[in-house]
C-alpha cells in the first residue's frame, strides 16, 4: 500500500506512533502499571493504619530481642531474594537460562524461608494471645495510658490484615516465578525481567511494613 | 530509536465457534458490546427501582397489589416499608455508578473504538481484556444476588446507601435489615468490580501508549482517546483504594475487627459488647472509611463523565463541520480535571466535621475545577460557533451533553463552598446536581454515542425520526425531573427519607413531588423507543456505508463494522490531525486523517504546533 512505503520516510520519534515510546514492550508496561495501583492498595492500607495509631493508644510490643532480631532475618531472607533475582535477570539478559532458572530457584527459596518464617511469628503471636480483635490481656496491662485510656485492639487488626496481604503478595510470587522457572526454555528474556519487577515490588512493599510496623512498634523499655 | 516496533503485536486469529466468538471472546469489538449490554442491562434494573423510589415519595400510603405479590416482606400489602425504600436508594445508586456509569462509558465505547482511533489490530492484553468484562459479569451478578439474600429482611439489600457509611456498614446484622448479608454481597460485589476495572485500565494505557499506528502522534489523537485514555488512569489509581477500603470493611464484618467501627456504639438499643450479637469494638474510625470512599469516590465521577465530554468533543466538530475549538487546551483541561478530581474528596465530607483549614483547601481546589470545566464549555461552544451544523440525533444529544454539564455544574460551585454545603448537604439539592452533572449528562454523552457510532457497530443507521422523538423527550424530562430537585432542596427536604407526610413544611411542596414523578416516569417509558430502535435497526436499519457522517478519524477508515483486525491486514498510517474539517483548499469539507499532505512535512518538525489539530489555523 503506497501510504505505507511513503511513511518509511517519516524521522518518526518516540511519541509519533509506530514504536513503543518507552521502549519496554506491553506486558512490561503493564507490569509497571500493576505494580502502580497495588502500591496503591497498600498505601492505602499503611495510610489507614498509621490514622488508627495516631488516634490511639498503641502498644509497643516487640522487645529488641527475639521480635525484631526474627523479623530482621526474615527482612534478611527477603533481601536475599532479590539478589538472587537480580542474578537470575542478569543471567537471563546473557542468554544462560540454566543459569537463571537456577538463580529462580533460590529466590523462591528465600521467599519460601520468609513465608515459613512469618508463619512461625503469627504462631507465636496468636499463642501470646494476639487477635485481629483483641490484644493480650498482659500487653492491655503493660501498655493501658496512665490516665486511663487502653492500648487498642487495632494493633493486632492492622498487623495481621497488612502483613497477612503481604504474606499473600509473597506467595503469589513464588507461584508466578516457579511457573516462570518451569517454563523459561519457552520464555523470552523479558518476561524473565517482568517477573523480577514484580518480585522486587513485594520487597519493597516490605521495605515499607517493615519500619511502619515492627521498628515503630520496639518496646524500648524491654530487657 | 527503538529496536522493538509493532510486529510484537498480538495476533490472535479469528474465533469459529459460538463460545469463542461471542461469549469468550478475545476481540475488543465483542468485548465493548458484552460491556454495552451488561450496562443496558444494569440500567433497567436501576431505573426500575427509581420508579417505585419515585411512586412511593408521591403517593405514599398506596397500595400497589403488584409490589405486595413480588415482595410480601418489603411492601407487606402492596405498601413499601421505609427499610424496602432505603434499600432501592442503595442498590439504584450501587447499580447505576458501577454497572452503568463505569462499564458503558469505559469498558463499552472505550473497549471498541479505542484501539480503532489509535489504528491498532486490538487491545494489548486480549485476554486480560476478556477476563475484565468476565469479573465485572460476576460483580454484577453478586449485586443481583443482593437482591435476593436481602428477601429475608424484606429489603432489596443494604439501607446504607451507595457510599457504605461505616460504621452501620461494619455491624453487620445488628445495623438493621439488609445490613447482614446483603451488605457483605454488597462489599464483595464492589471488590470484585474493583478488580476487574484495575484490569481494564492497565489494558487501556498500555494499550494506548504503545500500540499508536505509525503517525498517530498524542496530539494527532481524537478526544476521545484522551478521555478514556485519562479515565483508565483514574480507575488505576482510584480503585485500588477502594479494594483497600473494602477488605478492611469485610475484616470489620466478618473477623471482628474495629477499623471503622468506634468505641461505645449504641445500636438497634443494645449496647456494644453486652450482647453476643454485637461484640465490642472499639478505637476505629468511620471517617477514615469516608476518606478511603472519597479518595476513590469523586474520581469515579470523573470515571463516568470523561467518555461523555470525550464522545461530546468528537461528535461536535464532526457535524458542526468545524475542528474542535482549542484541542491543545481541550486536552489540558482534560488533565486538569482527572489530576484536581484527586485532591478535592473532602469536599463530600464537609459536614462529617473536618478542620476549616482542610475544609478551605478542599473548597478552592473544589472551585478551581470549574476553571478546566469553563475551558471545555466555551471550546464546545467555540466549536459550534460559525459551524454548518448538521442536527443528527448524535449532535442533538451531544449538545444535551453540554447543557446539562452546564446546568449541573453550575450548582457544584454552589456546594463547593464549605458555608453553602453544610445547611444542603443532604438535602435534594444535592441529589439534583450530582443527578444532572454524573448521572444525566454521562449518559446523554453515551446516547450521542450510540446514535454516532452504531453504524460502525453494527453496518446500520439507527431511525433518526424515533431518534430525535426520543431525544426531545429524555431532554426536557430530565429537566422537569431535576430542576425541581434543587427547589425541594433548597427549601430543605432531606435526602433519603421515605415519604414526607409528616412533615408539615414540605406538604406544600408536594405538587413538585409528583410532577417530578411523572416527568420521571414519563422519561423512563420513552427509553422503550431507544431500546426498540437500537434492536430495531441492527436488523431492519438503513444500511450504512463505511463513513455515514463524512467523519475524519481511523474508525470511518475501515469497514461497517469492521472485521475482526479491525483494518483488513493491514495498519493505516496518519498524516494529520483529528478534527480537519472545513479546510480552505480541500476538494471535501473533511480531510481524513490517513491522507497524505500534498507537501509531505515530517512528523515532529515542529510545524504543526501551532494547534494540536494539525490545522494550523487555516494557514495553508
Amino acid at each position: 500500500m503506497s501510504t505505507e512505503a511513503r511513511a518509511e520516510h517519516f524521522p518518526a520519534a518516540d511519541w509519533d506512533g509506530g514504536v513503543f515510546p518507552y521502549r519496554v514492550g506491553h506486558r512490561k508496561l503493564g507490569m509497571w502499571l500493576f505494580i502502580v495501583s497495588d502500591s496503591l492498595t497498600f498505601s492505602a492500607l499503611l495510610i489507614g493504619y498509621s490514622y488508627l495509631r495516631a488516634s490511639n493508644v498503641w502498644p509497643t510490643p516487640f522487645p529488641f530481642y527475639p521480635s525484631i532480631v526474627f523479623s530482621s532475618v526474615m527482612t534478611f531472607c527477603l533481601l536475599s531474594s532479590s539478589l538472587t533475582m537480580v542474578f537470575a535477570v542478569s543471567a537471563s539478559s546473557r542468554g544462560d537460562r540454566a543459569r537463571a532458572r537456577k538463580w529462580i530457584w533460590g529466590t523462591i527459596f528465600f521467599g519460601l524461608a520468609f513465608l515459613v518464617l512469618h508463619l512461625i511469628e503469627w504462631n507465636h503471636l496468636y499463642s501470646e494471645g494476639l487477635r485481629p480483635f483483641s490484644l493480650p490481656a498482659e500487653w492491655v496491662a503493660r501498655y493501658a495510658a496512665p490516665n486511663g485510656p487502653l492500648p487498642s485492639p487495632l494493633f493486632g487488626a492492622t498487623f495481621f490484615t497488612i502483613t497477612g496481604l503481604h504474606m499473600f503478595h509473597v506467595f503469589t510470587g513464588a507461584i508466578y516465578l516457579s511457573v516462570v522457572a518451569a517454563r523459561i526454555g519457552k520464555l523470552k528474556h523479558e518476561d524473565v525481567e517482568i517477573s523480577g519487577l514484580y518480585w522486587h515490588f513485594v520487597d519493597l512493599v516490605w521495605m515499607f511494613v517493615f519500619p511502619l510496623i515492627y521498628i515503630m512498634s520496639v518496646d524500648v523499655g524491654a530487657h | 530509536m527503538s529496536g522493538e516496533t509493532h510486529e510484537a503485536v498480538h495476533r490472535h486469529p479469528a474465533p469459529t465457534g459460538f463460545v469463542w466468538k461471542y461469549i469468550f471472546s478475545l476481540d475488543h469489538k465483542v468485548i465493548g458490546i458484552q460491556y454495552i449490554t451488561l450496562a443496558l442491562a444494569a440500567v433497567l434494573v436501576g431505573m426500575t427501582m427509581s420508579v417505585l423510589m419515585r411512586m412511593n415519595l408521591s403517593w405514599p400510603g398506596t397500595n400497589w397489589p403488584i409490589l405486595g405479590t413480588l415482595f410480601p416482606g418489603g411492601a407487606p400489602g402492596g405498601m413499601m416499608t421505609p427499610e424496602f425504600y432505603l434499600s432501592l436508594v442503595t442498590m439504584h445508586g450501587t447499580i447505576m455508578v458501577f454497572f452503568v456509569l463505569t462499564t458503558a462509558p469505559q469498558g463499552g465505547f472505550g473497549n471498541y473504538f479505542l484501539p480503532i482511533q489509535i489504528g491498532a489490530e486490538d487491545m494489548a492484553f486480549p485476554v486480560l481484556n476478556m477476563l475484565s468484562f468476565w469479573v465485572t459479569f460476576v460483580g454484577f451478578i453478586v449485586i443481583l444476588s443482593a437482591i435476593f439474600f436481602s428477601g429475608a429482611d424484606s429489603t432489596v439489600g443494604p439501607i446504607g446507601g451507595w457510599t457504605g457509611y461505616a460504621p452501620l456498614s461494619a455491624l453487620g446484622q445488628i445495623a438493621g435489615p439488609g445490613q447482614g448479608m446483603g451488605m457483605n454481597l454488597w462489599i464483595i460485589s464492589i471488590a470484585i468490580f474493583c478488580v476487574g476495572s484495575l484490569l481494564g485500565a492497565l489494558n487501556f494505557i498500555t494499550t494506548l501508549l504503545n500500540m499508536r499506528t505509525r503517525g498517530m502522534s498524542l496530539m494527532r489523537m481524537p478526544l476521545t482517546c484522551w478521555a478514556w485514555f485519562t479515565t483508565a488512569v483514574l480507575a488505576l489509581l482510584s480503585f485500588p483504594v477502594l479494594l483497600g477500603g473494602g477488605i478492611l470493611l469485610l475484616l470489620d464484618r466478618l473477623a471482628g475487627t474495629s477499623f471503622f467501627i468506634p468505641g461505645g456504639l449504641y445500636v438497634s438499643g443494645i449496647l456494644s459488647g453486652t450482647n453476643p450479637n454485637f461484640p465490642a469494638h472499639t478505637g476505629g474510625s468511620p471517617i477514615l472509611w469516608q476518606h478511603l470512599f472519597w479518595f476513590f469516590g469523586h474520581p469515579e465521577v470523573y470515571i463516568a463523565i470523561l467518555p461523555g465530554m470525550g464522545a461530546t468533543s468528537h461528535i461536535l466538530a464532526t457535524f458542526a463541520r468545524k475542528p474542535v475549538f482549542g484541542y491543545r487546551a481541550m486536552v489540558f483541561a482534560i488533565f486538569a480535571i482527572g489530576l484536581l478530581g484527586f485532591f478535592v474528596w473532602g469536599h463530600h465530607m464537609f459536614i462529617s466535621g473536618m478542620s476549616p483549614y482542610s475544609a478551605m483547601t478542599f473548597s478552592i481546589l473544589t472551585l478551581s475545577i470549574g476553571v478546566p470545566s469553563a475551558v471545555k464549555t466555551f471550546n464546545w461552544l467555540g466549536t459550534l460557533w460559525g459551524g454548518r451544523i448538521r442536527f443528527t440525533t448524535a449532535m442533538l444529544f451531544a449538545i444535551g451533553f453540554v447543557s446539562l454539564f452546564v446546568a449541573g455544574g453550575i450548582t457544584g460551585l454552589v456546594l463547593g463552598q464549605t458555608s453553602l454545603d453544610l445547611p444542603m448537604h443532604d438535602t435534594y439539592f444535592v441529589t439534583a446536581h450530582f443527578h444532572l452533572v454524573m448521572g444525566v449528562a454521562s449518559i446523554f454523552g453515551m446516547f450521542a454515542a450510540t446514535y454516532f457510532w452504531f453504524p460502525k457497530m453494527f453496518g446500520r443507521l439507527m431511525n433518526e425520526s424515533l431518534g430525535k422523538f426520543h431525544f426531545w423527550i429524555t431532554f426536557i424530562g430530565v429537566y422537569c425531573i431535576f430542576v425541581p430537585m434543587h427547589t425541594m432542596g433548597i427549601v430543605g427536604m432531606p435526602r433519603r427519607f421515605a415519604q414526607f407526610t409528616e412533615y408539615e413544611y414540605l406538604k406544600t411542596l408536594h405538587p413538585l413531588v409528583v410532577l417530578v414523578t411523572v416527568a420521571a416516569i414519563t422519561t423512563v417509558l420513552v427509553q422503550i423507543v431507544f431500546y426498540f430502535n437500537l434492536f430495531w435497526s441492527i436488523f431492519k436499519g438503513k444500511r450504512a456505508g463505511e463513513n455515514p457522517w463524512d467523519a475524519t478519524t481511523l474508525e470511518w477508515t475501515t469497514a461497517s463494522p469492521p472485521p475482526h483486525d479491525n483494518f483488513a491486514g493491514h495498519l493505516p498510517v496518519v498524516y494529520r490531525g483529528p478534527y480537519e474539517f472545513a479546510v480552505p483548499g480541500a476538494a471535501n469539507d473533511f480531510v481524513m486523517q490517513t491522507e497524505p499532505e500534498v507537501t509531505q512535512q515530517p512528523v515532529g518538525s515542529g510545524r504543526e504546533r501551532t494547534s494540536g489539530n494539525g490545522h494550523d489555523g487555516h494557514r495553508r
